[in-house]
This record gives structure tokens, sequence and C-alpha cells, in this order.
């Protein structure tokens, strides 16, 4: 490969102070250090928020448990969940993005690098202000730390009567600064793919992972934009005495619920549809084939994006809603699954008859496609509301959404860390301590979530800090606190492997898999500008027409 | 890595992509569209369910002259970027001084409307539902109008120094996109506060 670098007048970059380099990653718009810090920052939350997990597991692992108080468990649901979904997954999945995005469409940075700088310390503080909470949430009346209405804050639990103190003010605010940067950062996501794309790349020409975040993108603008604005309804109730949730001033708290659900199912494909576009890169590299059905590849996320629209009181039915509301929100469910499911048949169609190479990314792949599809069947199953009055608030959606969201979301992540980690790095991570790792947090992960369905159809009720023996669900909780010790050694050695590779590990050279995109045309890591010059492409795989000059991809394409 | 060289005939048509700060200005016109689309649902929800008065139908007047005002606002921007971009800056300073007033006067329409319901009508946001739902949604408007209306003072102060040129009426055609939405917003809180909801 050819891979020519400018000399720059530096000499080398590491002879420097360590203060002056630290002082260049604060101050940075370059879209690769800014990746880098997002992935950073959500590795730090993501155990900060496995630590709250392990908390409340700890304390279900048998009944009548004293290990934390009632309050310490409300406080520990509400802060795994935020700190999941907002400073874990979504800024994992964008920094992934802000790293990737320039590299695969062969241009040099993103279209707005200082909104993307922005982008990136609104959703840094806002993470600081939801855990600035456990020190300034008492405020004057004493009324304890930390914010305890859970992640979705139903009214009029988050009014001043029920939630005295500032817990709740720093969970709003955390939540409308974080939202702001998301916003940001898709108004950059989606103008840096349609304006920045080098010669040649057309809509068409794209490889899926532009694709795909450009759905997201429009999927956060059209998502997080309504969740802001109720945010700043809820700020104008508990700052100002409004009363847009006040139910005894006439204000709805089915109102809220309605507003957080308009957000909060978007978000699931805000969060998965990233995950898609890894496994769509790394799926066909280690198949040693070219995606199956790229067309329909990308007429299936952007239907699932419009669709996306239009599910969101499948989470409302417990709630009450007229036999019309139940119907649609079925159906529109129902067939949510339709472009969901034509995606994974593209996948195993791309490696039918391939030479699959069973690495450490592409493991990861393939038990995404198995437990996403369990996910997607029992959301099917929750999406039916006559079952859903049934199940609704058990311990079974819990199982069910951990089943999209860790099987599904944090697998692929997983997999992308150790798909692109020779490129952001420069070396090879460990592949003995990888496959370590992933069969370590599969134990884990099947021995919590799977085990975690039964207490559900037991009629265990999620958020309880404990229960009764004798209703048949000891044993079950048992073996689900059990799998999360097999996750966290899983995680440990994730993280062993992490730093033992940035230390030691082998060079990775620019191109490690043999794979098409234009990222792995450039050294590892890539120089501050990207490319010397622009590339121009002229199909799918321009590092596969490079190659194979006498059988280019744009003959057939 | 230089480029993809292989030998194809490539298209001759030149490599043209739309304009960063359109796509990045209607992407941000759509998050604030919804934005507001929860606000006016908000309002719309509300209108009539007030536990106890005053009512819309009370307080509220019809606000043309500073609808008007407004509206007419989004004509003299056109005009304003349109001069610029042929050159005339003293036109294009006339223009865009008169959207600044125009704007201007706006604004303090809405505080004088706001100052008379406060202290002679004893209506604030924690009232009630009508109070909290008005103040929101007009409020957010009038947010994004000071929002605009600094924007736009910065660009006459660095007209008035002699800084503007043609070449700039790109940026200002942008932002122009934003000071429409903004009256395409207050036609929409217009209809739904004033006309519907009263």
């Amino acid at each position: 490969m050819a891979s020519d670098t400018i000399a720059l007048g530096i000499a080398d970059p590491d002879a420097r102070p360590i203060g002056e380099r630290l002082h260049d990653w604060v101050v940075t718009v370059d879209h690769k250090k800014l990746g880098i810090l997002y992935i950073l920052y959500s590795l730090l939350m993501l155990v900060i928020g496995g630590v709250e997990a392990t908390i409340m597991r700890i304390q279900l692992i048998v009944p009548h448990n004293h290990f934390v108080s009632p309050q310490v468990f409300n406080r520990m649901f509400t802060m795994h969940g935020t700190t999941m979904i907002f400073f874990v997954a979504m800024p994992i999945l964008f920094g992934f993005g802000t790293y990737l995005i320039p590299l695969m469409i062969g241009t040099r940075d993103m279209a707005f690098p200082r909104l993307n700088a922005f982008s990136f310390w609104m959703t840094a503080f806002g993470g600081l202000l939801l855990y600035f909470s456990f020190i300034g949430g008492n405020g004057l009346y004493g009324a304890g730390n930390a914010p305890d209405v859970g992640w979705f804050a139903y009214a009029p639990l988050t009014s001043r009567a029920f939630s005295p103190g500032h817990s709740t003010d720093f969970w709003t605010l955390a939540i409308l600064v974080s939202g702001i940067g998301s916003i940001g950062t898709a108004v950059n996501f989606i103008t840096t793919i349609l304006c920045m794309r080098c010669p040649g790349m057309t809509l068409g020409k794209m490889p899926l992972l532009a694709w795909l975040n450009l759905v997201t993108g429009g999927l956060v603008i059209l998502a997080v934009s309504p969740l802001t604005a109720a945010q700043i309804m809820l700020s104008i109730d508990r700052f100002l005495g409004g009363h847009f949730f006040d139910t005894q001033a006439g204000g709805a708290a089915v109102l809220w619920m309605h507003f957080f659900w308009i957000f909060g199912h978007p978000e699931v494909y805000v969060l998965i549809i990233p995950c898609f576009a890894f496994a769509s890169e790394i799926i066909p590299v280690f198949s040693r084939k070219p995606i199956f059905g790229y067309p329909v590849m990308v007429g299936a996320s952007v239907a699932i994006g419009f669709i996306s629209m239009s599910v969101w009181a499948h989470h409302m039915f417990t709630v009450g809603m007229s036999s019309y509301g139940n119907a649609f929100f079925t159906a529109t469910t129902m067939v949510i699954a339709v472009p969901t499911g034509i995606k994974i048949f593209n996948w195993i169609g791309t490696m039918w008859g391939g030479k699959i190479q069973f690495r450490a990314p592409m493991l990861f792949c393939i038990g995404f496609l198995f437990q996403f599809l369990i996910a997607g069947l029992t959301g099917i199953m929750l999406g039916a509301s006559p079952f859903n009055w049934q199940l609704g608030n058990s311990y079974f959606v819990v199982a069910h959404f951990h089943y999209v969201i860790v099987g599904g979301i944090l697998f692929t992540v997983f997999g992308a860390f150790y798909y692109w980690f020779p490129k952001m790095s420069g070396r090879m991570y460990s592949e003995a301590l990888a496959k370590w790792h992933f069969w370590l947090f599969l134990i884990g992960f099947h021995l919590t979530f799977d085990f975690m369905h039964i207490p559900g159809m037991l009629g265990m009720p999620r958020r309880i800090y404990t229960y009764e023996p004798g209703r048949g669900w000891e044993i079950w909780n048992l073996i689900v606190t059990i799998g999360v010790f097999f996750q966290i050694a899983g995680v440990l050695v994730f993280v062993v492997n992490l730093l033992w590779s940035l230390l030691k590990g082998e060079p990775a050279g620019n191109d490690p898999w043999d794979a098409w995109t234009l990222e792995w045309s450039t050294t590892s890591p890539p120089p501050d500008y990207n490319y010397a010059t622009i590339p121009v492409v002229e199909s799918r795989r321009p590092l596969w027409d490079l190659k194979h000059p006498e059988d280019p991809d744009w003959k057939y394409e | 890595m230089s480029s993809v060289a292989v030998a194809r005939p490539s298209n001759e048509s030149a490599w043209v992509l739309p304009s960063r700060g359109r796509v990045g200005m209607f992407t941000l016109i759509a998050a604030e569209s919804a934005v507001f689309t929860i606000f006016v649902v908000a309002y719309i929800y509300y209108i009539g369910k007030s536990l106890s008065g005053p009512t819309p139908k009370d307080l509220l007047e019809l606000p043309i002259f500073s609808t008007v005002c407004l509206l007419s606002s989004s004509l003299t921007i056109h005009l304003a970027v349109r001069a610029l971009r042929q050159g005339r800056v003293g036109v294009f300073g006339f223009w865009w001084f008169l959207t600044m007033a125009l704007g201007a006067i706006f604004l303090v329409a809405t505080g004088r409307e706001w100052h008379h319901l406060i202290y002679e009508k004893g209506l604030t946001i924690s009232t009630n539902l009508f109070g909290t739902t008005y103040y929101s949604l007009v409020g957010l408007h009038a947010f994004h109008v000071t929002v605009g209306l600094l924007a736009i003072a910065l660009a006459m102060i660095f007209t008035l120094l002699g800084k503007v040129k043609p070449e700039h009426s790109e940026r200002l055609d942008v932002f122009s996109l934003y000071w429409h939405f903004v009256d395409v917003v207050w036609v929409i809180v217009f209809t739904v506060v004033y006309v519907i909801g009263r």
C-alpha cells in the first residue's frame, strides 16, 4: 500500500513535555482525538455504570438482603440507566462515528471541527453534572443525593413535592446539556457525510458505516430534540413553578410519558444502527466477501429509521390507551421487525459460502447476530399489547432490553473496538486475551440475561429492592448475579488487553485485516491530516480495486 | 495513500457536493422544528385544561403590528443578502439595518405584551396551565428571535466597520435561512396561540 506522509516541522511529538501533550488533547478539534476522547470517556462511564449494576445484583442475590438500603437501590437503578444510555452507549458510538466517518469517506476532518469539540465537551460536562449530584444533590433539604426517579423519570414523581432537593435538577440538566451535545454531533455527522465525501464516492458507493451513521444522525435530530424540549419543560416546572406535568393543576403525567418515549424508542435505534454499521463492516472482511445486498441494506436502514418514529407508545401499553392506540402501536412494532429481519438475512448471506476467519471482532459480531435475533423475538412478544399487559414492568422487560443493549450493542461495540484498535493505536491487541474476553463475557451475558427472563414470567416486577422467599425467584436471581461476575472478569481481561497492547502490542501496519475501506489505506494511527492527497474512489471497496487492478469492483457495480 | 489509481474512464463532470453551511443549517432547523413541535403539541393539548383563570380569551389581543414587522423582516433580509451578492454593500447595510430594527420592534412588542400580562393582568408562568404553556412557547420563540438579533447586530457592527464584503454573502445567506425559520415558527405560534387557542 502506498502511504506517503508529509514530513512536518515537529521532530518527535512524544518528546514534548507531558503537560503540553495533555493540553493538546483538551484544546483539540481533530476528529480522531475527539473520537478517542469520546471512547475513553465512555469506557470510564461504563465501569461506573457497571459498578452500579453490580451493587443492584448483589442486593438481589438472596431474598431480604441488606446490602444497600431501598433509597440507595433507587439511586443505583436511576444512575445505572441514565449513565449507560446517555454517557456510555451514545458517546461511545459517537466516538467511533467521529473517528471513522471522515477516514472512511476520504476527507481530513468533520464538516464543523469546532462544533465537534463543543459537542464532546457538552456531553462530558453533562456526565459531570449527573455525578456531581452525589455531592450537590442534597440541597438545603437533606433530601438525599443522586437522582432516584428512574431513568425515564415519570411525572409527577419528578415534581418538587415528591423530589425535593437538587438531585432531580441535576438529572434534568445533565440530560439537557448532553442532549445539546448530541444534536451538535448529529448536525456534524449529516453535514460531513453529505458534503465532505471524496471524489467518486457517490451515495451509492459510500461504506455502509457512513450510510448507517447518516440514518443515526437523522434519528438523533428527530428524537433527541423532543427530549431536550421535554427537559426544558421539566426545568420550567421545577425552577419556575410551571405546571406542564403538575397533575394537581391539570397537567398530564401521560404527556411526559409520550414526550419521553417519542425520544425513548427512536433512541434504541440511535444506539443499534451504528452497531449494524460495525457488523456491516466487520462481517464482510472476516468472511472475505463483499456485503450481501448493499442497496437492500441501505433501504432497510432508512426504513427502520422512519418506522422507529412511530412505535414509541408500545412502552405505554400498561398505561391504558384506547384500543385504536394499542392496535396501531402493536402493528407498527410488528412492521419494524421486517427490515430488521432483512438485515439479519443479509449478514448471514454475507457469511454464507465465505472463508470465515474467527478473529475476535468476528466472534463478537456472530454473538451479536444470535443475541440480537433473540432480543428481537422477545421484542415482538412484548410488542403484542395483550402479552405486554401480562409482562409489562416485569423482569422479562429488563431481560429483553438488556438483550438488545448488551447482547446487541455492547457485543458489536467490543467487536468494533478490536477491529479498529490497530488503526487507532498502531498496535495489535492480544488475540488470546481477546478470546478470553469473548468467552467469559458470553458466558456471563447468557447466565445473567437468559435466566433473567424467568423471574419476570414468574411475576417479579422490575425496580424492587428485595423480595419475599418462596415465590420461586431465588434460584434465578442467584444465577443472574453469578453471571455478573463472569461479565466483570471479561471486562477486566478487556482492560488488561487494552493497556498491555497499547504498551507492548506488535506494530499493526496500515492494513492488518486485508480490508477494503479507505481508513486502512493510511498509516496506523493516521496522521493529523488523514490523507496526504485526497483519495479518489471508483467503487464501494476502493482498496480491493487497488489490490486487484486486474479484477476491480467497479466493473460489476 | 494518494489515490486509487485504477485506469477507468472517469466521468468528466466536476465533483460537486452540497454546501456545508446550508446542509448544516437545514439540519439544525430540523432539530429546532422538533423542539417547537413538542412545545406546540403541549400548548394545543392544554388548551382549555387550566383549572383556574384567567383564560386566553380574557387576556390575549392579536399582535398584528409586531407580526407584520417580523414577517416583513424576512423580505428585508432577503433583499439585503441579494444586494450583497451583487456587490452593493451600501444597499446591503440599509436593508440589514431595517431587518435589525424590525426584529427589535417585534421583541419590544413582546416585552410590552408580557409586561402588560404580568403587572396588569397578573398572569405569570405559574398562574395556571395557560400561563405555563403560553410563556414557554412564546418565550422559546422570543429566545430564538433574540439569538438571531444578536447575530444580526454582530454582522451590523462588521458592516459599519467596513469588514463585510460580497464574498460573505454565502454565510449571511445561510444565516438568513435561520431568520426565515424563526418567522415561519411565528406564523405557527400566532395561529396556535392567538387564533386557535383564543
